[in-house]
Order: structure tokens, then C-alpha cells, then sequence
């Protein structure tokens, strides 16, 4: 669609590149998205739970159950009402959640944060851990090193997370009492600090409340971690096989003969042409935990936006479930671009 | 293998958590009361359309009513809340009730009879789930304007179409749906002629001894003491509802002291608690009954000796003593305990002899088929498998179909199972809830589609004891009403195809310096007001 053609017999005029590129991002962006409405949207219809009954309940009369019908469209053919619901949604309006009767996207306002905020600790926790351990193990391989690494990953992929939560909570909550309790704040701390950002750590912070930042942190950290520690594992396994890889090459070997130094073929040579792998592997692994994960919110009372949409799923509560995937799914797609970006950032030849 | 994974997590957390030393509180704030509860099930805070356990529990706290219990004493019956007194007119279809005087809402705005009319008519306009609380006394969207009147400030007067007990309609009043709205503060939020409908989903407008309540789905409902309470300001200034899904979760926070009461413990971890220094478990008996009932359109099921026999083939005791332990009792009567004429006669015990002679009278000794459909819940599921073993043994082959609640009903409801097995819960404190769908079925026919009646559901023609219901719903003496319900539950108990098993137990951990807090029993809901520490 590159013509500037205005009829009045000017030359086309091709638009620049940049533009292009950008262009087509926004494209796959609203396919993408568009796509993963439909698809919500038909599984949502056919799943067998009816969203009349979540709202009027089992007992309501045929009037009130029939009035409830008609009144979410739902005696209109499936197409019709997809494109009702699409129309909404192209003025910005997810409509009402009918679990919590308030628009869905101020609902997400309010769980997306808190997803957030975990995701985002977890992801540091991950990349800082994970990372060294990952290059540690890669350099000293089959060492006793290495063995700890791998059987902390291992561990990692595959203890269940609700019973390690429900285990760390017991430990150092209920029986050492060093961290705080389920919940992000203790509960009588709850609504003190204004809501900013929704992100309790930030607004706490902005309030000049230590006393509340700091419970935040108590309640935070055990959770955080625990998402970490599932990020560490998938994070520390994937820079060890990245590095085994650079490790093996010739080039390396050619400057250890050339007398560098160990610390700078590994940092300065190795470590530096994994960059663009290892951020394709963090986005991903800070994109799913953003999704929000469900059994660990469910464990400390996290309101996060995995729980949200679990719940409005099992209701049928489709304006919330459409609203929280479209979130979700954007977060993948954006994510997806941003380390595109990155990778020509750090990668000469992709530009 | 445990020590094992255990050792490794410690080791994993206990590097990042030892970096966050903090005290932790010992106890909850002394004005404050604390707590974790499943409360999930919210859809609205609009008393008028409310009809959720958990909602209740809020509404209860927030809205006054004509009549009330009070959480003090339960067995009391209604006591005069908003209505300090009332009057029933000779032909006992009109009561006028006089409204108590000095009282305001939250806003400030003083609660008038006009206040009531708007709150009653605006139940039966709005025509929510709950409406037939209060539309079986033949209000209707049309007639309120004669039925239901202020005549002035301090008078009401509502007419039902015919004579009822008094006592049926003013148990009725005390339901959520009589929740008694600030008007003037509704019709300032009225949208699209919606009577507030759309802003009390989220806000309140209430007199009762809570206010300013703030509801944030799945997470939490905090409110705040009214000083200005007609009963007196409540001692516990603050109180948070938190939702807080798992048991064990709620457990730990009981033990560390961040909360004060647990209201969802499941009987492992009441059993792990109930020797806890400083935490009590009380139970209270709720209105949920567990039942199976027998499809008289199955030949075999038809039989009245067959219908007996089922009775003697459930394990009461094995499984209220087993995986039923603590949440459940048994009760064999359609009203539950505490309910106006509830009885507590224990006719059936398992008997597979007995059982075995009666298949055998009723012509059915080689063993029948039937299929039982259960919804997907873990309790249900449990004893229907108990029960699928005990018929077993008296030759009843049961085949357990297990579906969502979407699925079974749906099947119930069009009478196309042979047996369902599930549980009911009253709509509103007056026996009439229970015996209206469980003793009542004005019209057997397919065609009459009364999905309502459970007898219905069942195909059980019933003329005379659908006539005894209904005169014992119209009997004005208490104790000859009570009387009427114990023979007709007597009576049903021997003959019905309804075999009516348990009643639920809630079971709710707190801290001992809780005093005074109650759930409501079987008849209402939770009450803060009278809670101290």
C-alpha cells in the first residue's frame, strides 16, 4: 500500500521504511489480536457453563432468567453477537464483568499490577541468579558446580508450585515468621496508601510510607521468589547450553591462545554473542509470568490477573475472560516486538 | 523423599527471604476485626438483587430491616429492627407496621415508612432473582401502588392477595431482599430508570451498624462502623473480609495471628487447629440439606417398597463419621434443624437385610438398573460412591453420571434422571421455603414445567399433602403451624422418594478474645455488630 497517489498525476512516492516496519508491526499487532478475540470469544460461547445462571442463580424464576437473556444478547445468532462485542471493543469498551458488575477494564487496572509488580521481582530474581549459575556451570563443566546447577533447575521444572508455595509459607512464615503472611500488605494495612500506579511497592514508596513499603516487601518477597526460582531454572539451563556453545567455538580458543585472559573470553568474548539469545529467553520467560500464574496467586491471596480470568472462566463471564486474554495476548505480542528490537540493538547483522 | 524437597526449598528461599527480617504483628488491632473467608460468590451489593451467601453476610451488616433477628439469640425469631411494632389487620391480609423513630441512614437522610415503600416496591419492580420472596404474597410490578404504602412518614401497609401466617411473611421480611434503601440516595443515582440498580451493585446506601463499604472482587470488603447506630456504635471500628481461597492458607494466618477468625477450614486443618492454644472452633448447623431423590416415572422406583428400601441403604453414621466428619449431621426431615417445626426423628439406619426382604416384597429381588446424576463436587461425588456400594448390595445397580451443574440440572429439571443426588438450601427463615418445593406440586403434568417443585422434579403426584402445605402456610398460631409441619414431614419422611440424609455443619476457627460473633445459623447471615475482643 506503499502509493501516495493523490490523482493529480504526481510520482509515487514510496513511504520510508521505518514506516513500513512499523506498519506492519500494528498490522500483526491487530490480526493477532483480532484473531485471539474470535477464538476467546467462539470457545467462550460453546464452553457448557451459562453465564445467565452465574448472574440470576439456579433458583431465579423463567422471567428473571429470560429477562438476564436477552438482555446479554444472548438470544441473537453467535456471529451477530461477536459483532456487537467487536464494535464495543473497537470504541475501547471491554463492556461489564458480570462477577464483579464493574467495567472490565478498570478491573484490570486494578489485578494487572499486582501481576505486574510480582512478575517484575520474580524476572529480576531469575535473571540475576540464574544467569551466573548458567555461565558458572557452562565454564566449569561436569564439576561439582555444574552438578548443584543442574539439580536446582531440576528441581525448578519439577516440584509443584503449589506445594512448594504452601511449603514456604509454612516455613518461613508460620513457623520463622521472617517473611509476611498471604495477601500484599498485612490485611490492616489495606487501602492507607492511595492507589497511583496499583503497584503497592511504587505507591507506598510515593506516599513516603516506609512502614507499609517495607511490609509490602515481607509480603512480596516469598512469592517473588518462588516465581523467580521457576525463572532461574528455565533461565540458568538455557545461558549454560548458550555458552557451552560459544565455548566450543574456534574463536574462543583463538584468544585463549592469543593469552587473554579467562575472565575476558568468557564476559568479553562468549558472553557478549549469547546477549541476543538470552533476551529472547528472559522476555519470554517475564511475558509468562505476567500472564499471572494462578496456583501461586491463589496461595497468597495474590489478587493478580491470573486468578481474575481463571474465575470469570469457570463462570462464563466472558467480557472479563476476552478483556484479560486481549491484556495477556498483547503483553506476548509487545514483548515479542521489544526483543526483536533488541536483538538489531545488539546484533549488527538483523539491522 | 519429602526431607528431600523440603531441604532444597528451605535451602532456595531461605537465601532471599533471611534478606527481609520484619517483625510480625502478633495480633489484629484491638478495634479491628479480621476476617479470611471465600467471598468469590459477590456479584452485587444491591440488597434488592443479592442472593449469595457472602453477600448476605455484608448486606446483613449494612441494610436495616422491618424485622430482624437478632445475633444475640437466633431462637428468638424476628425482632422489630426499622419497625419498632406492627398490627395485622382482622382479615389477616393487611399489616400496618410502625416505623421506629429517631433512626437515620448513612447519609444522613431519616429512614421513613416512604423509605420502606421505595425498598419493597422497588424488590418486586426490579424482578431479580430473589423477587419471589416477596412476589409469592401476589405483589406485582403493577398492583404495588395499592399493596405496598406509606401512608405517612411513620405508617406502612402491605396487603397480600390472601390470608398468610404472619409469621411466613414476616420471616420473609427478614430476608436480604428486605434490606430497607436510602431513597433519596438511590434516586439521585437512578440511571436509565434503573432504580439505582446499576450504582448499588457497588455502593450502599443503608442505616445499619456498618457503612462505607468497599468491595473489591475476589480480594476483600472492608467497612466501617456507623457511630450513629440506633442499637449503639459497634465496638469493632474496622472490618475486612479477605478472600482468601485455601484452607491451609487461612489456617497459617489464623496461627500467626493476622487474622481472627477463618470461616473455610476443611476438616484436616480443623482437626490440626482445634488444639491450638488461644483458637476455639465453633459450628453452627447451616440450612443446607444433602438428598437423593427417586424419579416416580422409573417403574421400579415408583414402588413404595422400594422407595423404603433406598432409605435403609445409605451409611448415615459411616459417613458423617468418615469423610463427612464435622461438616455434616445426619437430619431425615425436609426442614432443617432450628427451623419453626423442623423435627428430629431418626427412622432409617442402614439396613441391608431389611432392605434386601423389601426389594424382594416389591417384586424386584433379581436387581434393578438406575443411573444417579451427581454434579462434579468432591463431597457429593463421595457419597454417591458410597451409596453406589451399599445399593449395590440390596441388588440397585447404580450408575453414577457425573456432569457440571449446568448439565445435571438441566436433566433434573426436565425429570430425565432416575435419581439426583445434591443438596438444597432455604431461600428465606420460614419452613414454607422447604415444604413448598419438597411437599407441594399443584400440577404433575409434563406440561406444567413446575421446574420450582422439587416434587415436581420428581413426578410425585401429591393433591393432599400439596392441600396440607398450603393450609399450614396460612395457619396463624405458631405452635398449631409447628404442629402442622412435623405431620407433614412425618408423613413425607415415609412415604416421599425423597431420602433427605444431612444437614451441613460450618465450622468457623477464631481467636478467643472473639466474642459474639455469629454466621447466623441456618436462618441468616453473619453479624459483626455485637462482636468485641
Amino acid at each position: 500500500m506503499a502509493i501516495n497517489d493523490t490523482g493529480k498525476g504526481r510520482q509515487m512516492v514510496p513511504f520510508p521504511p521505518v514506516l513500513i516496519s512499523i506498519a506492519k508491526i500494528v498490522l500483526t499487532i491487530l490480526v493477532t489480536m483480532l484473531g485471539l478475540i474470535f477464538i476467546t470469544f467462539i470457545i467462550g460461547r460453546i464452553m457448557p457453563v451459562d453465564p445467565v445462571l452465574s448472574i440470576v442463580g439456579e433458583r431465579a424464576a423463567k422471567d428473571v432468567y429470560d429477562a438476564a437473556y436477552i438482555k446479554l444478547g444472548l438470544d441473537k445468532p453467535l456471529l451477530v453477537q461477536f459483532w456487537y462485542y467487536l464494535r464495543d471493543v473497537l470504541t475501547g469498551d471491554f463492556g461489564k464483568s458480570l462477577l464483579t458488575a464493574r467495567p472490565v477494564s478498570e478491573d484490570i487496572i486494578r489485578v494487572f499490577p499486582a501481576t505486574l509488580e510480582l512478575a517484575t521481582i520474580g524476572t529480576i530474581f531469575g535473571v540475576v541468579l540464574g544467569v551466573p549459575l548458567g555461565v558458572v556451570a557452562a565454564v566449569r563443566r561436569g564439576t561439582w558446580i555444574d552438578q548443584v546447577a543442574r539439580v536446582v533447575a531440576l528441581v525448578g521444572y519439577s516440584m509443584p508450585i503449589f506445594w512448594l508455595g504452601l511449603m514456604g509459607l509454612l516455613i518461613f512464615y508460620g513457623i520463622l515468621g521472617w517473611v509476611g503472611g498471604p495477601g500484599r500488605l498485612d490485611f490492616f494495612y489495606d487501602g492507607i496508601v492511595p492507589t497511583r500506579t496499583g503497584m503497592i511497592l511504587i505507591d507506598s514508596a510515593i506516599a513516603g510510607d516506609m512502614n507499609i513499603f517495607w511490609n509490602a516487601v515481607s509480603h512480596i518477597i516469598l512469592p517473588a521468589s518462588l516465581l523467580g526460582y521457576y525463572s532461574l531454572a528455565y533461565i540458568s539451563r538455557m545461558t549454560r547450553s548458550f555458552m557451552l556453545e560459544q565455548l566450543s567455538a574456534e574463536y574462543v580458543t583463538t584468544a585463549r591462545v592469543k593469552g587473554m585472559s579467562e575472565r575476558q573470553v568468557i564476559w568479553g568474548h562468549a558472553f557478549k554473542n549469547i546477549r541476543v539469545q538470552l533476551i529472547t529467553v528472559i522476555a519470554l520467560s517475564y511475558a509468562g509470568l505476567l500472564e499471572g500464574s494462578v496456583l501461586t496467586e491463589i496461595i497468597f491471596s495474590w489478587p493478580g490477573i491470573g486468578s481474575y480470568i481463571t474465575t470469570a472462566l469457570l463462570s462464563a463471564d466472558m467480557n472479563a475472560v476476552i478483556g484479560g486474554t486481549v491484556v495477556v495476548g498483547l503483553v506476548f505480542v509487545l514483548f515479542n516486538v521489544l526483543s526483536d528490537l533488541l536483538y538489531q540493538v545488539f546484533d549488527p547483522r538483523a539491522k | 523423599m519429602n526431607l528431600i524437597k523440603t531441604l532444597v526449598a528451605g535451602v532456595a528461599l531461605g537465601a532471599v527471604a533471611s534478606t527481609a527480617v520484619i517483625p510480625a504483628f502478633a495480633d489484629t488491632p484491638p478495634n479491628m476485626l479480621i476476617i479470611a473467608n471465600r467471598i468469590d460468590d459477590i456479584t452485587t451489593l444491591d440488597p434488592q438483587e443479592s442472593f449469595e451467601f457472602a453477600g448476605s453476610d455484608v448486606l446483613r451488616n449494612i441494610y436495616g430491616r422491618l424485622v430482624n433477628f437478632d445475633p444475640a439469640d437466633l431462637a428468638a425469631g424476628y425482632q422489630p429492627d426499622l419497625a419498632e411494632s406492627w398490627e395485622v389487620s382482622e382479615d389477616g391480609k393487611t399489616i400496618t407496621f410502625t416505623m421506629r423513630d429517631g433512626v437515620t441512614f448513612h447519609s444522613g437522610n431519616p429512614v421513613t415508612a416512604k423509605d420502606a415503600e421505595f425498598s419493597l416496591r422497588r424488590a418486586v419492580t426490579l424482578n431479580k432473582t430473589p423477587s419471589f420472596i416477596l412476589t409469592q404474597f401476589g405483589f406485582t410490578p403493577e398492583n404495588v401502588g395499592e399493596t405496598i404504602v406509606a401512608t405517612d412518614d411513620k405508617t406502612l401497609t402491605i396487603t397480600t392477595d390472601k390470608r398468610y401466617a404472619t409469621s411466613f411473611v414476616l420471616n420473609c421480611l427478614t430476608a436480604t431482599i428486605g434490606g430497607i434503601v436510602d431513597s433519596k440516595t438511590v434516586m439521585e443515582n437512578e440511571v436509565d430508570g434503573d432504580l439505582g440498580n446499576e450504582w448499588l451493585k457497588t455502593n450502599t446506601a443503608g442505616s445499619g451498624p456498618y457503612k462505607d463499604v468497599a468491595w473489591k472482587a475476589n480480594e476483600s470488603v472492608t467497612m466501617l462502623a456507623n457511630a450513629d447506630y440506633y442499637g449503639g456504635a459497634p465496638a469493632m471500628a474496622r472490618v475486612i473480609v479477605r478472600h482468601v481461597q485455601e484452607s491451609a492458607t487461612q489456617r497459617l494466618l489464623l496461627e500467626r495471628g493476622d487474622i481472627d477468625v477463618a470461616r473455610n477450614l476443611n476438616p484436616e486443618d480443623v482437626a490440626g487447629i482445634s488444639d491450638a492454644e488461644g483458637i476455639t472452633v465453633d459450628s453452627e448447623l447451616r440450612g443446607r440439606l444433602m438428598y437423593f431423590s427417586l424419579n416416580q416415572k422409573n417403574e421400579a422406583l415408583s414402588n413404595p417398597k422400594v422407595i423404603e428400601a433406598t432409605k435403609y441403604l445409605v451409611d448415615y453414621e459411616g459417613m458423617r463419621d468418615s469423610f463427612l466428619k464435622g461438616q455434616y449431621t445426619i437430619q431425615q426431615a425436609f426442614l432443617p434443624q432450628t427451623y419453626l417445626g423442623a423435627i428430629d426423628d431418626l427412622p432409617y439406619s442402614l439396613d441391608i437385610e431389611k432392605a434386601k426382604a423389601l426389594m424382594m416384597e416389591a417384586g424386584y429381588g433379581d436387581g434393578i438398573e438406575i443411573e444417579v446424576g451427581v454434579r462434579e463436587a468432591q463431597e457429593r461425588i463421595e457419597i454417591a460412591q458410597a451409596l453406589q456400594n451399599n445399593f449395590a448390595q440390596a441388588g440397585i445397580k447404580l450408575n453414577i453420571t457425573v456432569g457440571t451443574a449446568k448439565q445435571i440440572l438441566a436433566r433434573y429439571r426436565a425429570r430425565e434422571l432416575d435419581m439426583y443426588l445434591g443438596a438444597w438450601g432455604p431461600d428465606y427463615p420460614d419452613p414454607h421455603t422447604n415444604a413448598a418445593t419438597f411437599a407441594m406440586n399443584p400440577d404433575n403434568s409434563d406440561e406444567a414445567g413446575n421446574t420450582g417443585f422439587l416434587a415436581w422434579r420428581n413426578a410425585w403426584d401429591i393433591p393432599a399433602m400439596t392441600e396440607q402445605t398450603a393450609a399450614a402456610v396460612v395457619e396463624n398460631d405458631r405452635e398449631k403451624r409447628a404442629e402442622m409441619y412435623q405431620a407433614i414431614q412425618r408423613e413425607h419422611q415415609a412415604t416421599s422418594p425423597f431420602g433427605v440424609m444431612f444437614q451441613k455443619i460450618e465450622q468457623t476457627a477464631r481467636k478467643d478474645n472473639v466474642q459474639g460473633f455469629s454466621i447466623g445459623a441456618a436462618i441468616t447471615a453473619a453479624a459483626y455488630w455485637k462482636v468485641s475482643k
